[in-house]
């Protein structure tokens, strides 16, 4: 990818109130990207340029006039397909909704339209946001764009392929145990995961709610923040969504990190990591201390029970928000015999064998008899995880971890084992349990050209020092390191 | 064995969910594998431990209070009837449920 082919959002408002280009003419330049780059690489599932050109031709008229444009002016943005787009076919990577058309916008994506974002389409992911490489999607697996022949990761392959292949500018995925980080960190750009409860999930189609976040993706960590200051915010909507100020990062971001205490938990650090990874990690916590930064070895003993508790918390979940998907009010019937028939039919032949598993898996764990032995203990084992964070964070201002033990891998190679699979997600789920926000960056390439990714967590609500460490490591080269 | 053919036919027809028969006999044996590995739960003590259901655990906490439960005016049924497989306003229409 050349320098020329990226976009950023500040260089976007730069040419747009320059007039060198218009709103209208930038997005037909990202659909004939699309149109060229998207048979191979599957990032995009729809696209929606009746809504996008009507969007940009509002940004020409404002341009016209010469009045303010809102701060994401003609940004041609990318959504992941779990999240509602009205009018815009939104298939969450499932055959059980394949024709299903929401009829109300997220409300994430109703601010990043009123903040000015085109909305070219929605993204590839796996089936329902269940997986760590989007091979589980129905409609065929994204290829990554830094090597065609290996995945993107997931669940927000499609959203993180599409920015780095440069065509959006800023995505948004959602974050489950790991969904935006890993796939931000496969394909070498910013990737972040706000607080629980920042960023309203009203019109996110559910996965695990207890869980599940909407983030974005952007080229630079500036613009990360710049999408989660728009997207985030109060929404009466969303039961779950925290009523904290909206922040503007660029402010924050460009303190000085000198003094900074950085934790290096020991257990992000063990066996099963790809060495060259732990290279570049190593080289990233390196560059941190030089930058003025004073890292301090942290215990968090719960970290190897995170997988096994993430897996019954999110598939409890899962079994329940999935329940809704029956042949009733939307998407897929199979037609069956009575009604009993139709759901179990309509489900078997709807859903892929990653959701399928992990509703059975749910199913068990939370079924008369394993109740307290599976999903109560696993709630109790939470605790202590989420517990490992805040006596971390009464030590430190950030934590400072690899993203995931390996580089992009090939496409195939892990199918046949789930478990290996779900393993593969350590770094991630802690987070995720524990409602922290984390963000990804690149840190460098190993020898075979695949990124390496760097993720750094902050206590909940912190997301400014999170930017503001990410921001200094970026501005110091740390992502070609 | 933790799970057996008969565990697996009993849960799918709690989540009513068909499965083939090849799929019964996979997922008997990848859910076996990975209840073996969530047993590790089992190795710490619990018993003091307040179990965690959401991250917001409060009205203390930011963003802990829930909104007021108020009825409001939501004009959505004809939108939301023509997703449905099969309508017939203002009913979604499924099988005979009650035999006369």
């Amino acid at each position: 990818m050349s320098a020329a082919n990226t976009w950023t959002i500040p260089a976007v408002r730069e040419a747009l109130e320059s007039k060198r280009i218009s709103a209208r003419e930038l997005t037909a330049e990202f659909y004939s990207r699309i149109e060229k780059r998207n048979p191979e690489l599957n990032a995009f599932l729809a696209l929606s340029p009746e809504r996008a050109y009507a969007q940009a031709d509002h940004i020409d008229k404002l341009r016209a006039r010469n009045e303010k444009l809102p701060p994401l002016a003609g940004v041609p943005v990318a959504i992941k397909d779990v999240i509602s787009t009205r009018g815009i076919r939104t298939t969450c990577g499932s055959r059980i909704l394949e024709n299903y058309v929401p009829p109300y916008d997220a409300t994430a994506v109703e601010k990043l339209e009123s903040a000015g974002a085109v909305i070219l389409g929605k993204t590839n992911c796996d089936e329902f946001a269940m997986g760590s490489s989007n091979e589980n999607s129905a409609y065929g697996p994204v290829r990554n764009p830094v090597d065609t022949d290996r995945v993107p990761g997931g669940s927000s392959g499609g959203s993180a392929a599409a920015v780095a292949a440069g065509l959006a500018v800023a995505a948004l995925g959602t974050d489950t145990g790991g969904s935006i980080r890993q796939p931000g960190a496969f394909c070498g750009i910013p990737a972040m995961m706000p607080t629980y409860g920042r960023v309203s999930r009203y019109g996110l189609i559910a996965f695990a709610s207890s869980l599940d976040r909407i983030g974005p993706f952007a080229t630079t960590v500036h613009d990360t923040a710049r999408v989660l200051s728009v997207i985030e915010g109060y929404d009466a909507n969303d039961s779950t969504s925290a009523d904290v100020p909206q922040s503007d990062y660029s402010e924050e971001m460009e303190k000085p990190i000198r003094g900074m205490r950085i934790g290096i938990p020991t257990e992000y650090f063990g066996e099963g990591m790809d060495p060259e990874v732990r290279t570049k990690v190593e080289a990233g916590i390196e560059l941190m201390k030089r930058l003025g930064c004073l890292p301090v070895a942290l215990r968090m003993p719960h970290t190897e029970y995170a997988i096994a508790t993430y897996y019954i918390v999110a598939t409890a979940e899962a079994s329940s928000n999935l329940a809704r998907f029956d042949g009733v009010r939307y998407g897929l019937r199979v037609h069956g015999d009575s009604l009993r028939e139709m759901y179990k039919k309509t489900r078997g032949r709807g859903f892929g064998p990653e959701v399928k598993r992990r509703i059975m898996l749910g199913t068990y764990a939370l079924s008369s008899g394993y109740y307290d032995a599976y999903y109560l203990r696993a709630q109790k084992v939470r605790t202590l995880i989420a517990r490992d964070f805040i006596l971390a964070f009464e030590k430190v201002d950030a934590i400072v971890t690899p993203t995931s033990p390996s580089t992009a891998f090939r496409l195939g190679e892990r199918t046949t084992d789930p478990l290996s699979m779900y393993l593969a997600d350590i770094y991630t789920v802690t987070g995720s349990l524990a409602g922290t926000p984390g963000i990804s960056v690149p840190c460098g390439m190993t020898s075979a050209r695949l990124p390496v990714g760097l993720q750094i967590f902050g206590s909940r609500f912190a997301e400014s020092r999170v930017v503001q460490l990410a921001h200094a490591f970026e501005s110091a080269g740390g992502f070609r390191i | 064995m933790k799970i057996s053919r008969d565990d697996v036919l009993y849960v799918a027809e709690l989540a009513n969910l068909e499965l083939n028969e090849s799929e019964v006999e996979t997922f008997r044996g990848q859910l076996d594998a990975i209840l073996t590995y969530i047993d590790k739960l089992k190795q710490l003590d619990v018993s003091a431990v307040e179990p965690m259901a959401q991250v917001i655990q409060s009205a203390a906490s930011p963003g802990g209070a829930l909104r007021d439960d108020v009825v409001r005016e939501c004009d959505v049924a004809d939108a939301i009837l023509e997703q449905a497989p099969e309508a017939k306003k203002p009913y979604f229409r499924v099988p005979k449920v009650i035999e006369r």
